[in-house]
This record gives C-alpha cells, sequence and structure tokens, in this order.
C-alpha cells in the first residue's frame, strides 16, 4: 500500500484510502514521540529543504522536528533572509537548491499554486506548508487526526468551520477532507468572509449566525482573522467582530453539551476566541500542535517511501 | 507444499519454548517479553499464555515491538506500520524477543536497533519457532529455537495460526 500522488499539493488531490493511510501511520509516530528516544532512522539517506516565503512559527518549527525525527538531513530557507530578497526567481532558486542533492521540498508561499508550478518543473516530491489562500494539507490532516482521537471517528461527524472562511487555506483544506471522510460541515462567519457560491462548489451548509453553527456541532474550527490577506474593509472593526463571532466561554457553558474548540493559530486573542475559551476545557489546541509533529511525519514517511 | 510442523507439535513446541525460556531467565523476575509485529505477536501470545500457566500469577511484563521504522528497506517497499506497545522499561532487563520465522536477520538487526531507542537492556535473546539457518545475511542467531530447517532461497516458509489462517501449521511452499 502507498500514497497515490507523488506530491502533497492539496488534499483535494488525495483519495479517502491516502487519507486513511496517513492518519494510522501518524498514529504509530505519535506513539515513537512518547519513547525515551524520540527519533527513528527511517529518512536517514533523504535531505529536505523547507522553503518559507511566508512567515510561519508553528508550522516551520513543526515540519522542522518531523523532519529530524525521522532522521532526514534538514535544510532551511527564508525568504527573507536570502537571494530572493535580490530578485532571484523561484525556479531559479530551487533548482540550485536541487543542484545540493536535496529529495524533497517542503514550501510555504503567499502565491496560491506556487507549490504546483514547482512540481511541475522539478523532480523532487513537494510539500504544500501552505499556498496563499487556497490550501494547507497538513495542517487539515492534523486537525482530522486530532478530532478522530478526541471522538473517534470522522464519518458523520459535525463540524462547524467559523470566521474567515474566504482567506482561509486551512478551511479548504479542511473542508475537501471532511467531505472525503463522510463528516457533515457547516461554514459560520459574516456574509463578506464566505465566498458567495460554497455551497453550490464544495457542498458545505452556509449560516451567518454563530449560535445556530455552535449548537448543531460536535465540533468548532474556529479560524483566524487574516487581516494581512484583506486589502479591503470586511467587517468594522475587530471589537465588532468579536462581538458578533467571536467565541466567549459563557456561549459553550449555556449549550449544554460537549463541544471541542479548535484554532489553527496563531490566536488572535480577544478576537475570535477569548483567552478563557482557547486556554479552557474545551479546546484541544495544543494537541492539535502535537499531533502536527506525527501527521508530518507520516506524510513525509509515506512520500519518501513512495520512491521506488 | 510440505507441512514442517503440525498442529500438535506446535503446541508441544511452543510448550517447550515456554520452558525454556524460564529455565534460562531464573524465573522471569528479571525478563520481559517482546513480541515482533506483525507475524510475531501470535507466537509471543501463546508462549506468554504457557509462561503464565508456569509462574502461576507472577507478573509478566510482555510487550510489542514494531520495526517498520527502523528497516534498511524503507526505499525499495513500503511497508505499513503496526502498533508497538511496550508500557514498562526494559533498562537493566533481560529481553526475550520474539518471532515466528528467523530467515536473513535483518528484521531482528532492525528489532535491536528499535529495541536500544527504548533503553539499555543488560541482556537481549532471541526466541524463534523456526530457524532457517543457512539464509542468514547478518551475523544473528536464535537462543530458543522450535525448529531448524535448511532451505534454498526460492523456497517460501509460510507460518499460520488459527486466529489469522484457520489453522496452526507451518508449510514449505
Amino acid at each position: 500500500m502507498k500514497l497515490s500522488t507523488k506530491h502533497l499539493l492539496g488534499i483535494k488531490d488525495l483519495t479517502k484510502e491516502d487519507i486513511q493511510l496517513i492518519l494510522s501511520t501518524a498514529e504509530q509516530f505519535k506513539e515513537v514521540l512518547q519513547r525515551p528516544v524520540k527519533k527513528v532512522p527511517s529518512l536517514r539517506d533523504i535531505t529536505i529543504v523547507n522553503l518559507f516565503y511566508e512567515n510561519s512559527t508553528r508550522t516551520r518549527m513543526s515540519f522542522e522536528l518531523a523532519e529530524r525525527r525521522l532522521s532526514a538531513d534538514v535544510l532551511n530557507f527564508t525568504a527573507s533572509s536570502s537571494s530572493a530578497a535580490k530578485g532571484e526567481t523561484l525556479l531559479d532558486t530551487v533548482n540550485n537548491i536541487l543542484s545540493m542533492k536535496v529529495d524533497m521540498v517542503v514550501m510555504r508561499h503567499s502565491a496560491s499554486g506556487a507549490p504546483h508550478f514547482l512540481a511541475k518543473h522539478i523532480p523532487a516530491a513537494i510539500v504544500n506548508a501552505g499556498d496563499g489562500i487556497n490550501e494547507h494539507p497538513t495542517q487539515a490532516l492534523l486537525d482530522a487526526f486530532s478530532m478522530r482521537e478526541r471522538l473517534g471517528r470522522l464519518e458523520g461527524l459535525k463540524v462547524a468551520i467559523i470566521g474567515d472562511i474566504m482567506h482561509s487555506r486551512v478551511a479548504l483544506s479542511n473542508m475537501y477532507l471532511l467531505r472525503k471522510m463522510g463528516a457533515e460541515i457547516l461554514v459560520a462567519g459574516p456574509p463578506t468572509l464566505i465566498p458567495k457560491y460554497i455551497s453550490e462548489a464544495l457542498g458545505v451548509r452556509v449560516t451567518y449566525n454563530l449560535q445556530e453553527a455552535l449548537k448543531w456541532c460536535d465540533v468548532a474550527n474556529v479560524l483566524r482573522i487574516q487581516l494581512e490577506r484583506q486589502n479591503q474593509p470586511l467587517f468594522s472593526s475587530l471589537r465588532e467582530y468579536n462581538l458578533a463571532y467571536g467565541i466567549k466561554r459563557k456561549m459553550l457553558e449555556r449549550l449544554g453539551k460537549d463541544i471541542v474548540i479548535m484554532h489553527p493559530g496563531p490566536i488572535n486573542r480577544g478576537v475570535e476566541l477569548d483567552s478563557d475559551v482557547a486556554d479552557g476545557p474545551y479546546s484541544i489546541i495544543l494537541n492539535q500542535v502535537e499531533n502536527g509533529v506525527a501527521v508530518r511525519m507520516a506524510a513525509l514517511y509515506l512520500l519518501a517511501g513512495r520512491e521506488s | 507444499m510440505k507441512t514442517i510442523l503440525s498442529e500438535q507439535q506446535i503446541a508441544l513446541t511452543v510448550k517447550r519454548l515456554a520452558h525454556q525460556i524460564l529455565e534460562n531467565s531464573q524465573g522471569l523476575t528479571n525478563a520481559v517479553i517482546i513480541g515482533l509485529q506483525p507475524r510475531g505477536i501470535f507466537l509471543s501470545d501463546r508462549i506468554v499464555a504457557e509462561l503464565k500457566i508456569l509462574v502461576a500469577g507472577a507478573p509478566i511484563h510482555y510487550g510489542k515491538l514494531d520495526i517498520t521504522f527502523y528497516r534498511d528497506d524503507v526505499r525499495k517497499t513500503l511497508h505499513i506500520a503496526n502498533q508497538t506497545d511496550i508500557n514498562f522499561s526494559i533498562e537493566g532487563k533481560t529481553v526475550i524477543l520474539i518471532d515466528d520465522v528467523l530467515y536473513t536477520g535483518r528484521t531482528i538487526r532492525a528489532a535491536l536497533d528499535a529495541l536500544l531507542d527504548f533503553g539499555r537492556p543488560s541482556k537481549v535473546s532471541l526466541c524463534v519457532l523456526i530457524d532457517r539457518r543457512f539464509s542468514r545475511e547478518l551475523p544473528i542467531q536464535p537462543d530458543f529455537s522450535g525448529k531448524a530447517i535448511d532451505t534454498i532461497v526460492s523456497d517460501k516458509v509460510k507460518v499460520n495460526w488459527r486466529e489469522n489462517d484457520e489453522k496452526d501449521e507451518v508449510v514449505l511452499v
């Protein structure tokens, strides 16, 4: 059994079996991460470059840790401190790196489709660590892993994705994944932050009412307001956003049911999530971060193992 | 197809292996049993069941180890990982590794690497049901062996267990 794709560009290209394989392999890696020696020699002969054209804390550290725990050799590239700042093109940069015998590229870029472009021009396997407003596949995989770990299943699960759906690659990857795994999806947020034809395009339900979403769902995946991608005012103020769509502890307590709160980070505290929710008993935000390493190890391991 | 061990013979062999393990480890006081995933588990389950009867209630530390991530052929064939479950310390213990067939020795090489990531055992011994003794590619030998057989590379030894394949049987295909 192996993955059906050479690259991990998006959840869109994966089959249900691929997703299951990555999640079940991640379970085994999670056990590895509990051992006294949290490192396995699987990718000893592989060199991976982390190509980050956009800022990142969690994802870059999580990938780097995953790579090191698989014993791969790791190169780090940050656009702001490199020749990209002198005007070198993406393809030139990558070809130069690959001529140093690098086997895999983990890439984040602010342009949607950048890793897909690269995949057409270079032989190395590419892992998309987030491209513009398109996809962030490993985030969706670790979200799925965390949901399954907490609630035991994905099929039939009611998941609300709340907030800035329009600019969120996490939302798109999550919707693709949850649909493939048979979960029910509801997106909630202000009308200006939800794409107009999302129901038709992705088969999800839409609501502009936060209470309705919270009452319905088993899991609420709350997204960050992506101010850096909004070049026009889409809501009047952060405070108003918090009043209408921010999640507060009291709201959850009044629901009188179990609910799981997730967030891909970084959190805007007091905007989409209040601190007592983010740090409270409903939140599995830090579990998500922990699981990220195991899930990325699984993805890298399975992609490297495909090279036969 | 030729039968190497019948159901009855396997039952006797498992009993003997359990006795040998006990004889060599001072009543299991400082020993732990670790079965190798996936197919060594069927044998280790049986041996542990026998040992439980023999030590009459004394606790036995029994774990399962998957060696997929330690293989030296990741790039040749992708193997699917199984569960590892070792919820005790192996530091300073005598570890008895159990697998069904010892062939090239590469699995055991990987198992030794994996095992050392859990701590430093004082001693590791190896127990197998079938020893294909002239096919080794690494200097690894069993301490307890059910039956040693002479085979050539094109032979295939198949160990069937009733949990999985209808009945207990070892055959040469």
